[in-house]
């Protein structure tokens, strides 16, 4: 037993990689010893970030991550209001061929305002766009009732998100707080998710998760108008109706309903135009499909609903029109 | 040895081109959107991170890509799920590697290469991405989505020639001589 002991370790351990190498070397497809990319993806590293991902996800769950994305807000929110201030002339490129496409197909069919319209063409440029807009908002605070603090959008989710999510540049300096309403001078943009001092996160009504209540114009009947997650302007919303019974009638206005004061939206505010109703056999239900007024493609300048006198970093368009 | 730099200094520089495209991404590219995608220019970066340092820098560098996508303003969806999706990218992108026969380790790679790559990792990123969101009950139907990955695959190569080149040089322009041969 004793001459045994010492000598049958030797070559044990000489199939073993000497330490130090052992995560240079493996074997390949082909059972040879081939190096390994010293800078090649670690398994342990994989399961250990995947790990902390899965973390997240579950941190998320709760409350606790709330202080994070506040200071993501604070860092971000102002970097992206001025990269979209340095980029706007770009950005406001592709709005200008729009209009200018959609001015050529009404010369191409109205020719007796052709001359009319190529005037209006060349005298469009972009700070009489940005008034136009502004003037349209100060028209719906008026039409509307309610107090709007101006803003402008400098960031949009990307549709990779399947969120629907914009960053607005006022923030709670500007008297905004969560969960007031979102509007343009077209209609009903979204609600406010959360704020940080200078930006705030506004939910789009077409996010799939988007509820919001509504009532046809013309019979009042109320309904919920979900959101399709899809921005293009010809999907839409869905509007179903409480009571099933009743039939809208294409081309009937959808508006929103609720106590004027309660968040998340205020009454009375445009979302869009009942476009076809379309019945299911199978749970006898109807949907009723809505386009909304507002091109959720081409967000600008919008409004947040505030109360009344309220005071902030910026004037507010008071609901006479004149800025308070 | 020419070129001195910490280590410290090469990843803020890294995580400063990310913060960069991440701007881009939601600030300017969404103007030009194609139903509301943009091209994934982080996801880019992170792919020419893999490729020009290798699939352990490319690992960590699309996690911290995910996070700051998952936590910068416009997002609302549950964090993390960016993190795990650029997580693989950037481990898929790292197991590309070229032929060390034809010289250093990711010096000079085919442009079909690259271009193969980007179009794996960006299917691989968005993918993993609404997959997560199916299992949290986020997001919208297969249809939208499916959509949404193949217009963002074409987004993605259309703009690789002009991004990827150029991270990938930047990136290994800040890595240190000895760790290239």
């Amino acid at each position: 037993m004793a001459l045994l002991s010492p000598p049958p370790l030797r070559p044990l351990t000489r199939l073993r990689p000497p330490a130090g190498r052992s995560g240079e070397e493996g074997l390949n497809r082909r059972g040879s010893l081939q190096p390994r990319d010293p800078r090649g993806p670690k398994r342990s590293t994989l399961v250990a970030l995947l790990l902390a991902g899965a973390t997240l996800v579950t941190l998320d769950q709760t409350p606790a991550l709330a202080p994070v994305r506040d200071l993501a807000d604070d860092v971000f929110g102002p970097a992206e209001s001025a990269v979209s201030a340095v980029a706007r002339p770009l950005t406001g490129l592709p709005g200008w061929f729009d209009s200018r496409g959609k001015l050529k197909d009404r010369v191409s069919g109205l020719e007796a305002e052709n001359a009319e319209l190529r005037q209006k063409l060349h005298a469009t440029d972009f700070g009489r766009n940005r008034l136009e807009e502004y003037e349209g908002l100060t028209q719906s605070a008026e039409n509307l009732g309610y107090s709007l603090v101006p803003a402008r959008v400098v960031a949009y989710g990307p549709a990779q998100s399947f969120t629907r999510t914009v960053t607005i540049d006022a923030g709670s300096e500007a008297g905004i707080s969560a969960d007031m309403t979102v509007v343009s001078a077209d209609g009903l943009v979204g609600r406010v998710l959360r704020v940080s001092r200078t930006t705030a996160t506004v939910l789009l009504i077409v996010d799939a998760d988007s509820v919001v209540g509504g009532r046809v114009g013309d019979s009042m009947q109320v309904g919920f108008v979900h959101g399709s997650g899809v921005i293009a302007r010809k999907s839409g919303l869905d509007l179903e109706l409480v009571d099933q019974s009743v039939a809208p009638v294409k081309g009937e206005e959808v508006v929103t309903w609720g106590n004027g004061q309660a968040a998340p939206y205020v009454s009375g505010v445009p979302i869009g135009r009942v476009t076809g109703v379309f019945a299911s056999v199978r749970d006898s239900s109807r949907t009723v499909r809505v386009q909304p007024y507002v091109d959720f493609g081409a967000l600008d300048v919008v409004g947040v609903v505030v109360p009344a006198g309220t005071h902030g970093d910026r004037a507010v368009i008071e609901s006479d029109g004149s800025l308070g | 040895m020419t070129w001195p730099t910490s280590t410290a200094l090469r990843n803020v520089i890294a995580v400063a081109l990310v913060v960069l495209a991440l701007l881009l991404q939601v600030s300017v590219f969404s103007a030009f959107a194609w139903d509301g995608v943009v091209p994934d220019l982080v996801l880019l970066v992170v792919v020419a991170g893999a490729l020009a340092r290798g699939g352990q820098f490319g690992m960590v560098l699309g996690f911290a890509a995910g996070v700051l996508l998952d936590l910068a303003p416009p997002a609302d969806h549950t964090a993390g799920r960016w993190a795990i999706a650029l997580l693989l990218v950037g481990y898929v992108a790292g197991l590309v590697r070229p032929d060390r026969r034809e010289g250093r380790l990711g010096d000079r790679l085919p442009a079909m290469t690259v271009m193969a790559t980007v179009a794996g990792c960006s299917f691989v990123g968005t993918s993993v991405f609404a997959l997560t969101g199916l299992l949290l009950h986020e997001g919208s139907d297969i249809g939208p989505m499916l959509e949404v990955v193949g217009i963002s695959l074409a987004w993605d190569l259309l703009l690789t020639p002009f991004v990827v080149p150029w991270a990938m040089v930047l990136l290994r322009r800040l890595e240190p001589e000895r760790a290239r041969v």
